[in-house]
């Protein structure tokens, strides 16, 4: 086809021009709904500017111009073919109480899975330190956790959570980002085909397994548990979520659901991975203030039974929370 | 998704009507500009929190403590999420860079295609520096790293504003190809988009290059063009190799006025 550049770029400007404006007010508005009128008017300039898109790309025009239009009709073509669910509008409390618990049960098995991994490491740790106690320093890579748990217990007990007086905040602080990051990163390895999932729940539970053993055969059990359960029992399963969702992540990736492409794969757990980060997030934020604002407490200052009791609650709770919230939303939703 | 001639990678739609654009994925070291931007715009974005906590800190050091733990946390993860979804994919970074995220289906971007590929970065930076994302980005046809295949999300670069700059090559130029209007569209036909510019950059910088290069340059670029349309050897034996290359390039640019006048110097148009 031959074609007057010049001319043509004179003639067509106009409608590009007018296209661009267009295009800029629904961007910068995305809720914004246009007029019929307008909408028409849309739709005849993204076809004027997609006819003129055909039209030079069969000329050896200027690369900037093809560059130009191109760009301008994928975003034209982006607005007007739009065909997925709009976003509805995020309530917290349907979220809270139906979105997030309904995702978790749906993914449940990627949830055992995530557990049982943990649990393996768990049992590997405590193993390790039972026919090696030596490997206590290489297992455990932090200075408070190296000397004799009984002389940690009774330093703790003595000193009635003072040393941790005026950082509470600070403390609870740097546990929630902590955790958040290391969910994240766990969720993250999904996109190892869950090999870097796989390490990161196994090697979280050896350094479970390791502490434990190492209190339990040093006669700390009570301590042991009324230390880690009030905080323990929401950010270890806020940790296993955060796996459950990395092998979501890897499921996708290596395609449980043949007859679908790896695009669609990845597309249909997007949102039920982003509803996961919201829930296991939120979970690690009230982890970090129980740990910083209540766990430290031992006896004599707190009771161990108060603290134990604490701790059941919260994962009795949590259980209910997972296993029952929202069920007759779901139900609802699959019934005919 | 395919290599264009310049080697760079493509991202190619068609829509349902037909058409088909493509549109150039960016550059992994442009990329990486655009991301170094955006640290620095959240290195200062947590001063300034920084500087406001200090007030804070003579009410309460820990509450000051605790809010900039957070605030910096939130500022580095919610950085990326917040701008790419008010401003369509670009960050700062990629506004200074021409750059922004799409859907790789060309469709409207989504809120969860944002979280998702921003929060997947921790695999990216593997095991330091963007090296896992990097090496994937460049092997992967589409540029994306882990997070935007992930996400269905391809980085692109946002053509400039366009210009024909021929007129300054032609002035005062007769072109010998105007006596031959059917070579002429032929040119047209074969030559793309990419070569003519390549071949019109070239004339444009030819003032900053010594006359011997000049030679250098221009042979293989003539010999192309005559390899994909031959004229008759008395048109080709009177001139040079750069005057055939500007020949081309005022041929596949031309304009309306210069069409009714074959003779007219090519400056009248």
């Amino acid at each position: 086809m031959i074609l007057d550049l010049q001319q043509f770029i004179r003639a067509e400007r106009p409608y590009w021009n007018e296209l661009e404006a267009l295009l800029r007010r629904i961007e910068e508005d995305p809720g914004a709904r246009l007029p019929l009128e307008e909408t028409r008017r849309f739709h005849y300039l993204y076809d004027r500017a997609a006819s003129d898109l055909l039209r030079i790309s069969t000329f050896a025009s200027s690369p900037e111009i093809l560059g130009y239009l191109e760009a301008l009709v994928a975003r034209a073509y982006g607005e007007i073919h739009e065909t997925r669910e709009p976003r509805r509008r995020f309530l917290f409390r349907h979220w809270f109480s139906q979105q997030f618990p309904q995702t978790f049960r749906r993914h449940l098995r990627a949830f055992w899975l995530s557990l049982g991994l943990t649990v393996l490491g768990v049992i590997f740790g405590a193993g390790i330190l039972c026919v090696d106690p030596d490997a206590k320093e290489a297992l455990l890579p932090f200075s408070h956790l190296q000397g004799k748990p009984s002389e940690r217990v009774a330093e703790e007990e003595r000193e009635k959570g003072q040393s941790l007086e005026g950082k509470k905040a600070g403390f609870a602080g740097f546990l929630m980002t902590h955790n958040i990051q290391v969910s994240l990163s766990t969720l993250a390895l999904g996109m190892t085909y869950g090999i870097g999932t796989v390490i990161s729940l196994f090697y979280n539970g050896v350094i479970l397994g390791a502490v434990s053993y190492d209190y339990i055969q040093d006669g700390q059990t009570r301590f042991l548990i009324g230390w880690l359960l009030p905080h323990g029992s929401v950010e270890i399963p806020s940790i296993i979520i955060a796996g459950q969702a990395g092998f979501v992540l890897a499921g996708a990736l290596i395609g449980s659901r043949k007859r679908m492409t790896l695009f669609d794969r990845l597309a249909a757990v997007r949102g039920d991975l982003v509803t996961l980060i919201g829930g296991f997030s939120m979970l690690l934020v009230w982890a970090g203030i129980i740990e910083a604002f209540f766990s430290q407490y031992h006896e004599p200052a707190m009771p161990y039974g108060v603290k134990i009791g604490f701790g059941l609650l919260e994962l009795l709770l949590l259980c209910g929370y997972l296993g029952l919230s929202g069920r007759k939303g779901q139900l609802g939703e699959t019934a005919p | 998704m395919m290599l264009n001639l310049s080697g760079r990678k493509t991202l190619q739609i068609q829509t349902p009507e037909g058409v088909v654009f493509n549109l150039v994925a960016a550059g992994l070291f442009t990329r990486f500009l655009a991301w170094t931007v955006d640290g620095a715009v959240v290195m200062t974005a947590s001063s300034v929190i920084g500087m406001g906590a200090q007030f804070l800190m003579i009410l309460s050091p820990d509450f000051a403590n605790a809010l900039m733990i957070i605030l910096y946390m939130v500022i580095s993860v919610g950085y990326g999420i917040f701008t790419e979804w008010q401003w369509r994919g670009q960050s700062w970074g990629k506004q200074l860079l021409r750059l922004r995220v799409i859907d790789a289906s060309g469709l409207k971007l989504q809120l969860s295609q944002i979280i998702i590929r921003n929060l997947l970065r921790p695999v990216d930076l593997l095991p330091a520096c963007y090296l896992l994302g990097g090496t994937f980005a460049f092997w992967n046809r589409r540029g994306q790293r882990l997070g935007d295949l992930a996400a269905n999300t391809v980085v692109v670069a946002i053509p400039g504003s366009f210009a024909v700059n021929v007129q300054s090559v032609e002035e005062g130029k007769y072109n010998s190809f105007r006596d031959y209007p059917h070579l002429e569209s032929r040119l047209r036909q074969r030559v793309s988009p990419a070569e003519a510019a390549l071949a019109l950059d070239a004339l444009l910088r030819r003032d900053e290059i010594s006359p011997e290069a000049r030679v250098e340059l221009f042979r293989p670029l003539a010999a192309h063009f005559r390899s994909l349309v031959p004229f008759e050897e008395k048109v080709d034996e009177m001139i040079t190799d750069e005057q055939f290359v500007r020949n081309v390039v005022a041929s596949v640019y031309r304009q309306a006025g210069s069409r009714s006048s074959r003779t007219a110097p090519i400056a009248a148009d």
